[in-house]
């Protein structure tokens, strides 16, 4: 803890954002906001909602249960999570997930001892097309493999942070759960995190290279991105 | 076929997300057109278009708007369904990271459509950048009178908030969203009523995928006949396909409706490493899987449903020869197990005991019956449960048995002891061989690639 009056402004902030009288629409972002401010969802964050929102506790800890999203255990300051769905798992996803494993000696929604990394091994990210993917505090770092992502995760235990592939510059996980909570990202040029890369616009180069083709009638190399 | 960059066609545009680019390419134009219209001349338009559901379902835009009841004094609501996460599906969160204000705008037009006073992004939670975009995007909207009181002096009031989830595939069923954004267990609710009388907070809904709603403004503003010169006669307009697995240059490709996975591969420099195509899904990973047989398949609604599968959402996995059937589809059963939110007995049981018998198959501990348990535990399943997501776990499973038989007989005890099993395989030709190869190539027990 501890849940301040701060806290409990933001909560009243995220319940106006919805009609009179369904204030039970905020509880999903105030979870996001109790997590923000302890690291998961405690008890008193459970407390908290169920205050808020004239609710019962065992209506609050039913839906925290219910989301991935929500902890129960204290997140560490980087929450390393790493595809290994389909379309990552047939690029070397679970590769990447083993390697970080081995290098972290711990599991699955495990952190290690110095509360620096939580693993998780997470479902399918909608980034297929940048397979493999992970994200650490859900900012983007596609097209790993196990050495890579294993820098990446050297680094963060180094105290660095890495820069993201797509995405702002790494934040807290606790900044990010206030994000996740519904307020603004306050770091300037944090919306300007690359947002598309290649894949992304691999319909549109094609597009741009057939163009080409018919103004001039020459061969086209194949298609790079162009900004 | 061309590629047709429509919805797409901002996306490498420098800071294409802000409102100052989005309104020097022609953004806004369609709602200012849409505020003369009356709110029934622009659902006759989506009609006539023939936009429809590009969620999976693939049902008529129009004609959704138009089961809402109107006079009825009840609080209408518009709620987009953001909440991508079907394995393979990657299309809406490009464009609501490239192009927030074309699904802004689309929001407001069909909230203006339907008389909805408020609409809701619901957003996948892990997809903060994204929320990051559409909330400046949404302030921005406000700020230039496209959000909030008598919208460019219309009369017309509209809010629109960002709602991030927090991990639940099953919120993308459209009535466990409804009851998510009321603050409950993402779990889904029986029909009827629809969500077009009783949605969210029991009142007439309309609930849209992204894509579907950010088409909207270019039709608007190009019209009817130019939507439906693109793709086919059923499933007109332009479709955003996604390419992602063994491909050389797996990405997002905009494409007429209709357009076939040669042309595709074609477009995205065929299967990676010149090796052989074996099997993709056409819509994700609820969607059976095809084979190398359906590469000339119209991939619109109609054209998938003919060759026994889905479009989906047009996410297209695709796996080469070298894939190990087993595991692709104990992978996708392991997904579906651990999304299932528990509500029906059927999909709840049945996932996690096929995780069971496919693990036990996948160690070579299994026996010959269990494919048939397998097939049996499926037919259990399907048609069984509240929602798709049931129906969905079993396309993996069914198909992958249809096409790749011999891959789940050849794992079992019985084959592995007798010399005749293995003799029937080859007779089958490249499917059995491949896989046996991938087995001794594997080395690591949980590899699922066998080379990339």
């Amino acid at each position: 803890m501890p849940l301040t009056e701060e806290t409990r402004v933001a909560a009243r902030d995220i319940i106006a954002r919805y009609p009179q009288g369904r204030s039970r629409s905020a509880l999903l972002p105030m979870l996001h906001l109790v997590q923000a401010e302890d690291g998961c969802v405690t008890s008193e964050g459970v407390e908290f909602c169920a205050t808020e929102l004239g609710i019962t506790q065992a209506e609050v800890s039913a839906v925290a249960t219910f989301y991935t999203m929500y902890k129960r255990r204290p997140v560490g300051d980087w929450l390393v999570s790493v595809c290994t769905n389909l379309s990552c798992a047939l690029l070397g996803g679970e590769d990447v997930y083993a390697r970080i494993s081995a290098d972290l000696g711990v599991g699955h929604d495990q952190t290690t001892p110095d509360g620096a990394i939580t693993l998780e091994h997470a479902e399918c990210l909608a980034a297929c097309d940048y397979a493999p993917v992970m994200t650490v505090n859900y900012e983007f770092f596609d097209q790993v493999d196990a050495d890579s992502a294993s820098e990446i995760v050297d680094a963060l235990r180094r105290g660095e942070r890495p820069t993201p592939t797509r995405g702002a510059p790494l934040c807290t996980f606790a900044e990010a759960s206030r994000q996740l909570a519904g307020f603004p990202d306050p770091r300037p040029g944090a919306v300007a995190g690359p947002g598309v890369g290649e894949p992304s616009v691999a319909g549109l180069l094609v597009a741009d290279a057939e163009a080409v083709a018919q103004a001039g009638g020459t061969q086209v190399d194949p298609p790079t991105k162009g900004s | 076929m061309p590629v047709t960059p429509v919805l797409t066609g901002r996306w490498n545009t420098p800071r294409s997300w802000t409102l100052a680019t989005y309104e020097r390419t022609d953004g806004y134009r369609a709602l200012r057109r849409a505020l003369e219209m009356s709110p029934d001349e622009i659902i006759g338009i989506v009609k006539d278009s023939g936009l429809r559901g590009r969620g999976g379902a693939g049902f008529p835009t129009g004609m959704k708007w138009s089961f809402i009841p109107q006079g009825d004094g009840k609080p209408h609501y518009l709620v987009i369904n953001a909440d991508e996460g079907e394995p393979g599906t990657c299309k809406d969160a490009p464009l609501m990271m490239a192009d927030p204000h074309s699904l802004v705008e689309g929001i407001i037009i069909a909230s203006y459509a339907v008389r909805a006073n408020h609409a809701f992004i619901y957003l996948r939670g892990e997809l903060v950048h994204c929320g990051r975009r559409l909330r400046a995007a949404v302030a921005e909207a406000y700020r230039a009178g496209y959000l909030g009181r008598d919208i460019l002096g219309s009369g017309f009031d509209l809010d629109l908030v960002v709602h991030s989830g927090a991990g639940a595939y099953i919120c993308g069923e459209e009535t466990a969203l409804l009851d998510s954004l009321e603050g409950c267990r993402g779990q889904p609710r029986l029909r009827p009523p629809f969500p077009a009388t009783h949605g969210l907070y029991s009142s007439p809904t309309v609930v849209n995928n992204v894509e579907t709603i950010a088409s909207v403004p270019y039709i608007i503003r190009h019209g009817v006949e130019w939507f439906r010169s693109m793709g086919r006669e059923r499933s007109p307009g332009p479709k955003i396909y996604s390419l992602s697995g063994h491909v050389t240059r797996p990405g997002q490709y905009e494409a007429p409706m209709g357009t076939t996975l040669a042309e595709l591969l074609e477009m995205a420099g065929g299967i990676r490493g010149g090796r052989r195509l074996k099997a993709w899904t056409p819509g994700g990973s609820s969607t059976p899987m095809l084979t190398a047989d359906h590469l000339d398949v119209p991939l619109d609604f109609e054209g998938v449903a003919e060759a026994g599968s889905l479009l989906g959402t047009a996410a297209i996995m695709i796996m080469d020869e070298t894939v190990d059937m087993l595991k692709v589809v104990r992978r996708l059963t392991q997904f579906y197990a651990h999304e299932s939110c528990g509500k029906c007995t059927p999909c709840r049981e049945g996932t996690t005991w096929m995780v069971q018998i496919l693990t036990r198959l996948e160690r070579g501990a299994g026996d010959a019956e269990d494919v048939d348990t397998l097939v049996d535990v499926c037919d259990n399943i399907f048609g069984r449960a509240f929602c798709a997501l049931a129906d969905g776990a079993t396309s993996p499973i069914v198909s992958g048995i249809k096409f790749f038989r011999d891959e789940f007989i050849s794992s079992t005890t019985a084959a592995a002891s007798g010399g005749s099993a293995s003799a029937g395989h080859n007779a089958t030709g490249s499917a059995a061989t491949d896989s046996a190869a991938t087995a001794s190539v594997a080395g690591k027990p949980d590899a699922l690639a066998g080379a990339h």
